[in-house]
This record gives structure tokens, sequence and C-alpha cells, in this order.
């Protein structure tokens, strides 16, 4: 049916005869526009896309070689992934920074979020400045970061020189102990702004009505927040939490930047180790199968955080 | 609130504007405060250390004892700094212009047309979103090669494209859910085809939400990184990030200089965010893009 009252379907006089192909012309001038509007972006889509992801299926089946044939090998790339020891070393560093950063990148954004939907002046400024790391480039705040933790760098002088908290020769970016909590505290710092605008958004469409009935019953504003807002903003929650995490899994830039993920493999993550073997090395049919098992893996990840949160929050 | 007795009135100083400046809000305002000052300490330091000589780079002071803004004239004439800029201005802008092109039509395509294969395409979009952009680097790289994609802007801008489609895409196509259909309505039943429609009608209701996703595609452009420092061999054809980085790695220990180019980078995107910075808040709030 079409969509749009038409002239030619509303009137109905005697002229049921011309109704049909009139209808079908309309239908078929919105199926050549379908067309126009979808083509260009369809074609470079499949070209560039989708072309490339079955093409990189293909590859992590083969021992694949730049010049001449690949030998095709089955699923051995794959069995590599599992046997090859510093895959387990990027899933541990995966797995501490992610530990490291998503929970403090949520609560920081939350707590932000709350303050600052508290005030009545300065919002838009203070907003801004949390948010500025965010907009800025991977490249740039690695580097900062590798400045500031030099080992002689401002944190060695604040920290080590002059509270004497830590030793101040301290080289932090290299053994992975150091290394991570370095790089997860970089990932807070340019995170945290992205949770707290989600946050700031999610809680305009909070129900003023449901807070101000809990004031009226008593509530204080902590206990509010704590019991009425936080709660409502559980929709939210998953989505960065999951955002997030899928974000700590695919981690590169820092990595590659302040690390290199070395020394010997020590800070390497999926990604790092993959770039690394794919152009360095040109073992691009097995870093195509790290790719697909980490796709795999946040995919399975992202199911049981959508499970785990909806199930312990029911109401 | 105050109520007055002889009327009942609410009168204007009731309004909860009155108490807004209350002791915990001055607290929570200085904590805030102290937090986005922490937040600001590494963007100071960078300026800085740019503005050290480079005897004084580690000398931990945070008002530089002899400012010098001879780091921001030696980046900007040194190591073609200045054709970099260039470059990433050229790729980024008809990147993003194409990107936008492309997923403005689309959008309207899926949101307004009924057509065959439509939800196959658009879940097409909505499952590739969801895989991890690095496992497209590999292919695409031997795609390129074959291609003669390799070592040119042009490379980088086919693959930019289509790197933004699917999500720019899928985030115009909810803006134009939120327009109502009477306008076009109208123009239909004045005689106005598809087309005139369009371009008449709907593009000028679009103008913001085309404008977000233009920034939020030029921003993207203009820092990434990997698949530029995968491609791009020649000198003369570096952009700002990979040239940043190579920076660094030639005057390992010039920090200044580094950070003096650094900043200049950062420039456009600041000002890119200040100027549009309430459609800004309101994409990332939509869309959920994550930086």
């Amino acid at each position: 049916m079409a969509r749009y009252p038409l002239a030619s379907t509303v009137e109905t006089s005697g002229r049921q005869v011309r109704k049909r192909p009139r209808l079908s012309a309309w239908k078929r001038s919105e199926y050549l526009a379908a067309a126009l509007f979808i083509a260009p972006g369809l074609i470079w889509f499949l070209a560039f896309m989708l072309y490339p992801l079955f093409y990189s299926l293909w590859m992590s089946l083969h021992d694949w070689q730049i010049r001449g044939p690949s030998e095709f090998v089955g699923l051995a790339n794959y069995a590599r992934v599992f046997a090859d020891k510093v895959n387990l070393i990027a899933l541990r560093n995966t797995i501490v920074y992610g530990l490291l950063s998503v929970p403090a990148q949520m609560l920081l954004g939350l707590l932000i979020a709350l303050g600052l939907e508290q005030l009545s002046r300065g919002k838009v400024v203070l907003r801004l400045v949390y948010y500025l790391p965010v907009i800025s480039s991977w490249v740039v705040v690695s580097l900062m970061f590798m400045f500031l933790f030099n080992s002689e760098g401002l944190f060695n002088y604040v920290f080590g020189d002059v509270l004497g908290l830590v030793n101040p020769q301290t080289s932090w970016l290299n053994r992975a102990s150091t290394a991570l909590p370095v790089i997860a505290l970089l990932g807070v710092w340019k995170g945290l702004g992205w949770s707290m605008l989600i946050y700031l958004a999610a809680l305009q469409s909070v129900p003023v009505e449901l807070q101000e009935a809990a004031r009226v019953d008593g509530a204080n504003r902590a206990q509010v927040t704590r019991f009425v807002t936080v709660p409502l903003l559980r929709p939210t929650t998953l989505f960065i939490a999951v955002m997030l995490t899928i974000g700590a899994f695919q981690s590169f830039i820092q990595f590659y930047i302040m690390t290199g993920g070395g020394p010997v493999h020590q800070t390497e993550v999926f990604l790092s180790y993959m770039y690394n073997l794919a152009f360095n090395f040109l073992d691009f049919g097995y870093a195509s199968s790290i790719a697909w098992m980490l796709a795999l893996l946040i995919l399975a990840i992202s199911l049981v955080q959508f499970r785990l949160i909806k199930s312990t929050y029911e109401y | 609130m105050s109520i007055d007795a002889p009327t009942g009135v609410v009168t204007k100083r009731a309004a909860p504007r009155r108490r807004r400046f209350s002791g915990w809000r001055l607290v929570l305002l200085m904590v805030l405060g102290l937090g986005a000052l922490i937040m600001l300490v590494p963007f100071l330091y960078t300026v800085s250390t740019a503005l050290k000589a480079n005897a004084f780079v580690f000398t931990p002071d945070f008002i530089p004892r002899e400012p010098t803004l001879q780091n921001f004239a030696d980046a900007w004439n040194s190591n073609n700094f200045q054709r970099y800029f260039l470059n990433s201005l050229k790729v980024a802008t008809i990147a993003s212009l194409l990107t936008v092109a492309i997923a403005t039509t689309q959008a309207y395509a899926f949101a307004r047309l009924q057509f065959p294969g439509k939800n196959l395409v658009f879940n097409l979009y909505l499952i590739t979103m969801m895989i991890p952009g690095m496992l497209f680097i590999i292919p695409q790289f031997l795609q390129a090669r074959e291609l003669g994609l390799l070592n040119s802007h042009l490379g980088l801008i086919v693959f930019y494209v289509v790197g933004s489609i699917p999500f720019q895409t899928f985030l115009l196509r909810g803006f134009f859910e939120t327009i109502p259909r009477a306008m076009e309505e109208a123009a239909y039943v004045d005689g106005a085809g598809r087309f005139t429609t369009f371009l008449r009608v709907v593009l000028p209701l679009a103008g913001p939400a085309v404008g977000t996703s233009f920034i939020f595609a030029f921003l993207g452009n203009w820092d990434e990184f990997t698949w530029a420092l995968t491609i791009i061999n020649d000198a003369s054809l570096r952009t700002l990030p990979i040239a940043i980085r190579l920076f660094q790695g030639q005057h390992a220990s010039q920090w200044g200089l580094v950070f003096a180019a650094s900043l200049i980078a950062l420039v456009p995107v600041i000002i890119v965010f200040f100027a549009f910075q309430r459609s800004f808040v309101r994409g990332v709030a939509t869309g959920g893009v994550k930086g």
C-alpha cells in the first residue's frame, strides 16, 4: 500500500481501473529512489567491508603467503591460537587492563554526572573539561603519559622525590606489573568523560516525580540517589559496561605506542600481537585467526554481561 | 517556598532558584572543580613542556622558567609539518564529506522508503558494527595492495569512508525517524517528486543532524592512526598522527618539540568541539559514539 494520500487514490468515482497502474508507478518510483539512495553506500560497503570480512575468514584457514600459492591448513591456525603462550599473556593483560580501567571509568563517570546534575553554574565548563581527553587523539595522550611516567618524569618527581611514595628511578613502562596500571590510568583518564556524558543524558530522562515522591516519603538526597536514581539508570549502566568492555578488549594504540607489547611480549594485548604478526612477520593467516578469536571472545563476553546484569537487577 | 499570606499567591522568590546556592552545592562545585583540575594536569604539563627549551624539559616546573615559543616555531617549520597538517586536513575533509553524503541518503531510504531487502541490508550493517574494526585491517591491506591503493591518500579515503558508513547510517536513520512525515506528505500532495522532496524539504530539516555526523566523521578521521600507519610509506604523504608518532621516534629526547607538534594537531579538534559543543553532546547522547 502507498503510504501517502495521493490524489489518484482519493478519487473513487468510477476510476477504479486507473487506480492500480497509478499506484504501482508510485511504488516503482519508491524502488527507484531507494535503489539510487542505497546503491553508492551498499556497493562501497560490499566491496570494502563485507568482501574483506570473508577474505579474512578465508585467510585464517590458510598458511597465507604474500606471494605465491597459500596452503590450506584448515583450523590449524586456530589450534595455534590456543597453543601460543603469548596469547595467554595477552589474555591476562587484557583482563587486568579491563578490570583496572572499566569499573573505575563507570564509577567516576556516574559520580561526576550525578554531581554535575546538581550544579546550577559551572556545569557546562566542567563537563567540557572532563570530556576533553575523550576527543584528544590516542597518539597524543599516549605520548603525554609516556612522558609523565618517564623515569625522569613528573610522576616520579612528585610521588618519588617529593612525597617519597615510590622509587624515583622507576621505569614504569618496562614491566607488565607497572606498565598495565599506568596504561589503565590513561584509559580511565581518557574514558571517564564518555561515561559521564552518557550518564548525564540518561539522567535527563529519569522522571522527577519518582525522586520527589521519595523526598516526600522522607528520603534524604543521598538515599534518593542511591535507591531511586541509580537503579533507574540500570539500562545505561549495562550499555556502558558492554561498550567499555568491548573497547578494553580492542585496546591497541596505547599499547602499541607506550610499550609496543614488550619487553619480550610481557605487555602484549591481542591486537598489538596480531598487528605485529601481520605487519612485521607477514604471518597473515595466523594473525587473522587471532582477530577472529578475539571477535568471538568479545561477543561471548558481551552476551554474558547482558545476562548477568539483567538477572541481578530484575525487579 | 514562601507564600504571601494575604493573597496566597506563590511569589517569585519561591522559585527553586532561590535556594540554589546552598553550602553543599558550593562544596560539590569545589570537589568537581578539583577533579577537573586533576583532569587538566596532563594537558597543562604538556603545554608547559612545549614552552620549555630543550635543556629544561625534565625540570618539573609547571611554569617554565624561561618560556619560549621556539618549539612551536621549530615544529611548524620542520620536517614537512605543514604538509602533514594539510594532508590530514585534505584526507579528513574529503572522507568525511563522502561519508556524510552516503550515510544521509542511505539513512533516509532506511527510514522512509519501502524496498525489498531493506531489513537484510540494515541488519548487515548492524552486525558489522559489532565486529572489531581491527579485524578488517589485514584483508583490507591486501585488498588495497591488489588495487594499488597502498601509499596513497585515496587508499586512506576509501577505507575511512567504508569504516564509518554503517555507524553513520544507523545514527542518521534514527534522526530521520524523529522528523514528522507531515511535511514530506504535504510536498508530495503538492506534486513534488521524491528527489525534490528529499533535497528541498528533508535536507534542510536534517541540517543539524548532518552537521553532527560530519563532525564525528571528521574528528575520527583526523585522529586515525592505525590504517595510516599501515599503508602510508612516503614521508610526504603522512598524516599528523603518524607524523607525530615518528617525530617522537626521531627526536626521542626533544619532548618540547613533540608536544608542540601534538598541541598544534589538537587545535582543530578543540576548535570544532567548542564550536559545536551542543550538537556534539546531543550526538553522543543519542548515538552512544565512543571516542
